[in-house]
């Protein structure tokens, strides 16, 4: 058995999972110590299920708690930002584009130093390893306790990143460094803001871990668990402690392959109607298609790994306009129950009309008897186009692929959508995000571009593939189990030569021997 | 007309729209132009009809990969360091730089080496939209040489490409730009004021910013941005334009070969558009067919823009399923004669088809 549990900022809710099966899942209020809402969740569920702490082999962890602390800039370390690049990279220096409070929270500590790589993996020139001491001794006069390292492609190799970590640690010993070849990939200034981000959590991330630690030792649970990062694979608490901000947005992921498992289907597009918009994706084996733009986080550029998403004004609460044609994108959101119709109020929204038509029992149905025919068809054929045409946009191909509907508005699906092979409800949607962590594999990546003269295509992905596969092993997948999930090849425009940047991913399930050795 | 934050944000929107999917995404160019401005410099755009006969410009810009720039941040000196090396062959102080190509990255690399420099940046370009080689410029067009040339890293180290044809100028410093990194900063086409007057295709840069600043007020008062685009058009150099196709990409396809990426987009006609419209792309895009026949052809523009928004789309970002308004645009004068199609006209790109200006070809 395992157990799934998702920390959100309201909720905090528990899915327990035999194998594919949801045996059963639980909501409770998110507390701001953390711990006791886990073990609020943890016990209801336990005692609903019947299930003892013994019968539980792994527990896993979905939150946005280090997402929600950048945002509400709350916890924050200051940062020493150290950028390894020089002379090019001048031209944009650290933080330059980030929101000013929060640059002042983490201090604006920023040093720039000689080094780097090219492309190809050739130096752009030697580490600086004295202005590297100097910065140091910096550190130090400074009282930070925690650094971010960035290198200029880093991703091709990391030689100087580790090289950089070892002086830092030898003149400032217990000094916490974030590396950013192990944070993001290709992209430069994304992947230094992230890494940057990631060591203002190195002591929020300690304490965060250790109350899910004691929330699970004092429920009595000796299971081992992980944390799910916002690719839908898991990482172990130790790595969690050292890279919080893989964390980050996990929780769409979570929630897209939870529906994926409640459906028991690989390749689908998943809706998730809430009440003032409708989330669109797609799944493919099993996880989420990623987004190719750059995502601002707290108000900074990232490139971090999130689910292509496609958020439309539509939802349960979404007010419905000139006879049923025009629905949105404004919503009562919440005030629903006091401004639609159904609920005695003076707003039409499409869950009135849905009860009109007969297809939702919601509020009181005498309310809206007086809606003419006309108006309700308009509305249902608006609701219904409207989600087609997103369901259809963000398909990579015109073969239809089963829908499943997930989230409190998906009343308002009725139909059949054209671009769609069936549409799926599953029974426990609302607890997708925990039953989505419950399920979650163990990932491996390699982002790099390799210069393929005089090299065979073949070898050269032979070799990347085995290094994303080794990757997975090492986070603690089954070698057995690790198969290679996505490959993309990008070759570099405006170049001749061959370069090509290589990303592949592997995944693998959760080795039987971590678990043991765990407990 | 000196430039601030919100012109440099037009700036990108428009600069896309005239890059016709190709040129990079400005960003770090951009970035780079708002830290001059935040420490005080001046972006300081002038029209080319206030160039003296004898004024010297000698334009800047990036060439190779905006994928190994977004990686390889450049120190911001680069450029200028190509543009003081190649005063010094010359002899001679430049009075201004100017852009060589208004889309993407190199609408942003002249603003930078002008701020640095205190040198005005003329509001002209060479391309009058984006192309991927260095001869497809009006400047060589019509005689300007583009030698000698600078290239330059970020070391300062340099290369002087002497030739007397720009493509075999071209040739020679991407090889270059490969030892550099992959992305390397050049002066080139130094000339006079007077040659600026007689070669460049004028006010694209303000163009590209009133173009950004049309579609951000069409959204803010919710009118119809395809419409207020095309209303803009007829009093500008770029005087047709006309909605070509609209629909949905039913098919992506792309493939690199010697450093251009290729591709096919396939769009599905959606509302009154019927039959199925296909745009060649290498880098840009080139020429667009419906049923076989075609709507429009390189130089003439091709934009891809999403149907809600008007957002142009780059080729990079271009994907099934998107929701797209096609518009071709009328180029100047100056980019479809003989001369200039010899140089970056159909022929240039592979393509059978001769060059039919938009206006003649049927709707």
């Amino acid at each position: 058995m395992r157990i799934g549990i998702d920390v959100g900022g309201t909720n905090t809710d528990a899915a327990i999972l035999d194998g594919d099966r949801v045996i059963g899942a639980c909501k409770s209020p998110t507390t701001s110590d953390v711990s006791s809402g886990i073990k609020a969740a943890l016990t209801t569920v336990m005692e609903r299920t019947g299930i003892s702490t013994k019968q539980i082999e792994a527990v896993m962890i979905g939150t946005t708690h280090f997402t929600n602390a950048v945002i509400e800039r709350r916890r924050l370390l200051e940062v020493a930002a150290i950028r390894i690049g020089l002379p090019a990279t001048k031209g944009v220096p650290p933080m330059t584009d980030w929101p000013a409070d929060l640059a002042d929270a983490l201090g604006r500590h920023t040093f720039l130093l000689r080094g780097g790589h090219e492309y190809d993996g050739r130096l752009i020139a030697e580490l600086d390893e004295e202005g590297l001491r100097d910065v140091a001794n910096e550190i130090r006069k400074r009282g930070l306790r925690t650094a971010a390292v960035t290198s200029v492609f880093s991703p091709v190799t990391a030689e100087m990143e580790l090289r950089a970590a070892e002086i830092l640690l030898e003149e400032v010993p217990g000094l916490k460094i974030s590396l950013s070849h192990e944070i993001g990939r290709v992209g430069f200034l994304e992947r230094e803001n992230a890494t940057i981000m990631n060591a203002c959590l190195a002591d929020l991330s300690f304490k965060v871990v250790d109350s899910f630690r004691n929330a699970l030792l004092e429920k009595g649970i000796r299971a081992p668990f992980y944390i799910s990062q916002n690719d839908g694979t898991l990482m172990t608490p130790n790595h969690v402690e050292r890279y919080p901000v893989l964390t980050f947005a996990s929780g769409p992921t979570n929630s897209m392959r939870g529906a994926a498992r409640l459906a028991g289907l690989g390749d689908a597009m998943v809706v998730d109607i809430g009440g003032t918009t409708s989330d669109v994706g797609m799944l493919m084996q099993g996880f989420p298609r990623e987004s190719a733009v750059a995502v601002d986080i707290g108000g900074v550029r990232t490139n971090f790994r999130m689910p292509d998403v496609l958020a439309i004004g539509l939802g349960g609460g979404s007010i419905v306009r000139d006879n049923g044609t025009r629905i949105g994108p404004d919503s009562v959101g919440y005030e629903i129950t006091t401004r639609a119709l159904v609920f005695g109020g003076d707003t039409l929204t499409t869950t009135d009309v849905v009860v009109a038509a007969g297809l939702a029992d919601v509020g009181d149905k005498a309310k809206v008897a007086h809606l003419a025919p006309e108006l309700i068809e308009n509305t249902l054929q608006t609701i219904h186009r409207m989600v087609d045409e997103a369901v259809d946009r963000m398909k990579t191909s015109s073969e239809p692929l089963p829908v499943i509907l997930v989230g409190g508005g998906s009343i308002l699906i009725s139909r059949d959508l054209p671009s769609s092979s069936k549409v799926i409800r599953p029974n426990n949607a609302g607890e997708a995000n925990a039953i989505g962590a419950a399920i979650a594999q163990v990932g491996g990546e390699i982002d790099r571009i390799y210069a393929m003269e005089g090299r065979f295509r073949e070898d050269v992905l032979a070799e990347a593939k085995a290094e994303a596969s080794a990757n997975a092993v090492a986070a603690g997948a089954d070698a057995a189990t690790v198969k290679i999930l996505d490959i993309e090849e990008v070759p570099l425009a405006y170049l001749p030569g061959s370069a090509t940047r290589v990303r592949i991913k592997a995944v693998g399930d959760l080795k039987p021997e971590a678990k043991e050795a765990a407990e | 007309m000196k430039l601030d934050s919100q012109n440099l944000a037009d700036l990108a929107v428009g600069a896309a729209f005239l890059g016709t999917g190709g040129g990079g995404d400005p960003y770090i160019g951009r970035q780079m132009v708002e830290i001059c401005l935040s420490e005080g410099l001046e972006v300081d755009l002038v029209d080319p009809d206030s160039l003296r006969d004898d004024d010297f410009v000698i334009p800047t810009a990036m060439m190779g990969a905006p994928t190994v720039l977004v990686e390889k941040v450049p120190s911001g000196e680069e450029a200028v360091h190509s543009l003081k090396r190649l005063e010094l062959r010359l002899g001679r102080r430049a009075t201004h730089t100017m852009p060589i190509e208004v889309g993407g990255i190199n609408s942003t690399i002249p603003l930078v080496v002008g701020a640095r420099l205190g040198l005005p940046i003329v509001d002209a370009d060479g391309m009058g939209r984006a192309f991927p080689h260095l001869e497809m410029e009006t400047f060589g067009v019509y005689g300007v040489p583009g030698c000698p040339m600078v290239v330059s890293n970020e070391w300062g180290d340099s290369a002087v490409i002497e030739t007397t044809d720009n493509r075999v100028m071209e040739w020679l410093s991407r090889g270059v730009a490969i030892r550099m990194g992959g992305a390397a900063y050049i002066a080139e086409y130094a000339m006079c004021g007077a040659d600026v007057k007689r070669t460049a295709v004028p006010r694209t840069l303000s163009l590209a910013i009133r173009i950004g600043r049309m579609l951000r007020d069409a959204k803010a008062n919710h009118q119809n941005p395809f419409d207020a685009l095309l209303g803009l058009l007829p009093d500008t150099l770029y005087h047709y334009g006309r909605i070509i196709f609209a629909g949905k990409i039913a098919d992506m396809r792309r493939e690199t070969r010697n450093g251009f990426s290729l591709g096919t987009a396939r769009i599905d006609g959606l509302g009154r558009w019927t039959g199925l419209m296909e745009i060649e792309i290498q880098n840009e895009n080139l020429i667009a067919r419906v049923n076989g026949e075609v709507r429009a052809i390189v130089p003439d523009l091709i934009c891809i823009m999403d149907s809600e928004t008007a957002e142009p789309i780059t080729t990079e970002n271009l994907r099934y399923g998107q929701r797209v308004t096609v518009m071709a645009v009328s180029v100047p004068e100056i980019m479809r004669t003989p001369e200039a199609l010899a140089v970056f006209g159909p022929s240039c790109f592979g393509l059978k088809e001769p060059y039919v200006k938009i206006e003649e070809l049927p709707a």
